[in-house]
């Protein structure tokens, strides 16, 4: 008989093995799913995992590991100090959105005039768009107690509407005889953020994604806060009697968290995206929090979960073109990877026990 | 930063050449990038079939490749980027937000033809492609007109762009036509695809006394919504969705793009493909009308008939005036038509429809 017993301790070593197992138990998996489906399942599996890094074009596909990782990083960052401290927020798709709103709203309210400063501003809008939204559901949980899983995720519909109403109204291209989408930001010199390097996928998005690893990394490590967002995460009753104000912590949680997602959004709608569409928004917001989680909510951990998971989508997209894969065998297997996390995790609190059960 | 500008562009060409390379074997390789998946019944279905009509045209002499469910914007820049680098001689990008991205990537790779549809930017190697489905709209609304008992015809429109405010003022003005009492009440469902919202739409409407639903949008489930109602009719939309009929759906509006697919393929493989802009109807046939069922009135029917052939061979456009804008100005002159510019741009409903164009 097989029982499960609970650990004294967490094991560190499964904690940091469970995300390497997973991984390769979503590749034995999958294969076999690939193998169903009539296709080589080690070609696929290269495909996925080798062709984007080191395959015949990896000189386009690395650059595009920047660019599809960068906002799931910049945004998992800023989750993972909430959910550190038990603080919810699920609505960063919408954080991202209002972000990408404000800053491109700066940006097309200067269009045509060149400066140096608007790109700056734009910034600091996108910034604060993000801030905003996330303050909504952080005041009504520190003031009347509501639950923030519900008001965040409720307000990404909002902002949705915001999105749709914004491509096809008041942001809407003068230029383009009546269809939906603003002016492309790409074409706006000043309000454009271009790769630093041309071709290297390296845009501001992406050093903001790294800076915020990094100060996420002192934050938690070395900072008085970050002690309190982990002692109020692991037993709230002794961060109380440890002079952790929680009403605080969940207006600094929510409110980073806003703040990064907003920045994703606006150093997205400016760089790889260019434009505010009705569609502009492709689950970023969600699939971070995927990623937080497969990174441990550790800085580094959410650097090398985002990495993977943009070259799961990137590396997805190339099998489906060259081996003819569906996109929904791509989902199963993305959705694999989730499961076998949480499925491993479970022996970092547990573990088996075979034999008869010892009776006490 | 120069130097590094120049090893980009060095890399870049020698994709570019391997690319070129790939080109060499007799196969002719199409790309096709799917906004939603290949299985929705609708839009994304009749692209793939056309794909496959391709296939089948062509034989050996083609590879196709796709992606299906690609996100407008940076992830379809780079499918796009993708197809092209291994080799892809045409692209078709089948959604109107892929229009920016296939114009950043045809500059990158002069060799490469694309076609996107439904956009208006083209260029050396970019062409467009649409079709006229407002035609078709016209058919549907002399059908709901003639049809319904409330006189209240709903109308669930995905997004307020020209092509559906175009379908709407099509359906209603021949609708009008042979019924002055009807209304049109519209929703926008703000979506292209979601089967939930569309089912949701279709019953709002349905309660506020719609006994005909016609749909802008790609999924059946407003079709399945009107069957549990009982008494509505409806049309599908993009596909036959002839699993429907008899009844509730009596017609239906599919898009036929193989002919073109076909033409396209063939002129890249004999060289003589040059960029263009192609906005067909029912004349061309890419714009279908799917069997009118036995629930329709023989004498409707052959109404509806008669208008199609019409339609068909040019002798009656959808827009023909006299016909006033929503706020009583005039839109065309006793039998002045309207010119393909105006339509394009579509931004305003006609005489008789009640309500705005959402902002």
């Amino acid at each position: 008989m097989i029982a499960l017993v609970k650990r004294p301790e967490p094991s560190r070593v499964f904690s940091l093995a469970a995300p390497v197992l997973a991984v390769l138990a979503t590749m034995v998996f999958g294969g076999l799913l690939f193998a169903i489906l009539g296709k080589d399942p080690l070609l696929a599996i290269k495909t996925i995992f080798w062709e984007p890094v080191f395959g015949e074009f990896a000189f386009f596909y690395r650059p595009q590991l920047l660019i599809k990782g960068a906002p799931l990083v910049l945004i998992a960052i800023g989750l993972s100090l909430g959910f550190k401290a038990g603080i919810w927020n699920i609505g960063a798709e919408g954080q991202y959105i209002m972000g990408a709103l404000f800053g491109a709203g700066v940006g097309l309210a200067f269009y045509p005039a060149e400066s140096a400063l608007i790109f700056p501003l734009m910034v600091l809008a996108g910034a604060l768009g993000g801030w905003l939204w996330a303050m909504i559901p952080a005041i009504l949980k520190v003031r009347f107690g509501t639950n923030e899983i519900l008001v965040s995720l409720m307000l990404v519909y909002v902002a949705e509407q915001f999105l749709a109403s914004m491509s096809l109204g008041l942001m809407r291209s003068p230029e383009g005889m009546g269809f939906p989408g603003s002016r492309n930001l790409q074409q706006y010199a000043s309000a454009h953020n271009a790769d630093l390097i041309t071709g290297s996928g390296m845009h501001w998005g992406v050093v903001a994604a790294f800076i915020a690893v990094i100060f996420a990394y002192v934050l938690m490590a070395r900072h008085r806060l970050g002690f309190a967002i982990r002692v109020t995460g692991d037993a709230p009753r002794a961060a109380a009697f440890s002079g952790v104000n929680p009403a605080r912590l969940v207006l600094f949680c929510l409110g980073t968290s806003g703040l990064l997602a907003g920045l994703a959004g606006m150093f997205e709608v400016s760089g790889p995206a260019g434009q505010v569409t009705i569609d502009f928004n492709v689950g970023y917001g969600f699939t971070a929090i995927i990623v937080a989680f497969l990174g441990r909510l550790h800085p580094v951990g959410i650097l090398l979960a985002g990495g993977l998971m943009a070259l799961t989508y990137i590396g997805g997209d190339i099998a489906q073109s060259k081996l003819g894969l569906p996109a929904a065998a791509i989902q199963v297997f993305q959705g694999m990877l989730l499961f076998f996390l949480l499925a491993f995790d479970l022996f970092t609190n547990y573990r088996l026990r075979f034999g008869r059960a010892e009776v006490v | 930063m120069k130097f590094t500008k120049l090893l980009t562009g060095a890399a870049l060409a020698v994709g570019l050449a391997t690319g070129a390379y790939a080109d060499d074997q007799e196969k002719t390789k199409v790309g096709f990038v799917f906004v939603g998946p290949v299985g929705d019944g609708g839009w994304t279905y009749e692209h793939n079939q056309a794909r496959l009509a391709v296939e089948e045209k062509f034989g050996d002499k083609v590879e196709t490749v796709y992606v299906e469910s690609v996100a407008e914007g940076p992830d379809s820049e780079r499918v796009m980027t993708q197809m092209a680098l291994d080799g892809a001689d045409l692209i078709f990008t089948t959604s109107f937000g892929y229009m920016d991205p296939t114009i950043n990537v045809a500059k990158k790779f002069p060799n490469v033809k694309f076609e996107h549809a439904t956009g208006y930017k083209q260029a050396e190697n970019v062409s467009t492609y649409s079709a006229r489905f407002y035609e078709g709209r016209a058919i549907q609304g002399h059908i709901a007109g003639k049809m319904t008992k409330s006189n209240i015809v709903g109308y669930i429109g995905s997004y307020p762009i020209p092509e559906v405010i175009r379908g709407i003022n099509s359906a209603f003005i021949h609708a009008r036509k042979v019924n002055p009492d009807v209304q049109f009440k519209i929703v926008w469902a703000y979506t292209w695809f979601d089967p939930a919202k569309e089912a949701d739409a279709a019953k709002v409407l349905i309660e506020q006394g719609a006994d005909v639903v016609l749909q802008h949008t790609d999924s059946t489930a407003p079709q399945a919504a009107a069957q549990e109602a009982g008494n509505v009719i409806t049309f599908g939309q993009a596909s036959d969705m002839s699993q429907y009929a008899p009844l509730p759906r009596v017609s239906s509006i599919i898009d036929d793009w193989a002919p073109y697919y076909i033409a396209r393929t063939q002129a890249v493989m004999d060289g003589t493909w040059t960029s263009g802009n192609t906005w067909d109807g029912i004349g061309a046939g890419m714009v279908g009308i799917g069997e009118i069922s036995d629930a329709v009135p023989a004498d409707v029917k052959a109404e509806a008939l008669a208008l199609k052939d019409s339609l068909a061979d040019g002798s009656y456009h959808a827009f023909t005036g006299p016909l006033n804008k929503q706020d009583g100005s005039v839109f065309l002159a006793e039998g002045e038509t309207a010119d393909d510019g105006t339509l394009a741009g579509m931004n305003f409903y006609v005489e008789g429809i009640e309500g705005d164009i959402p902002l």
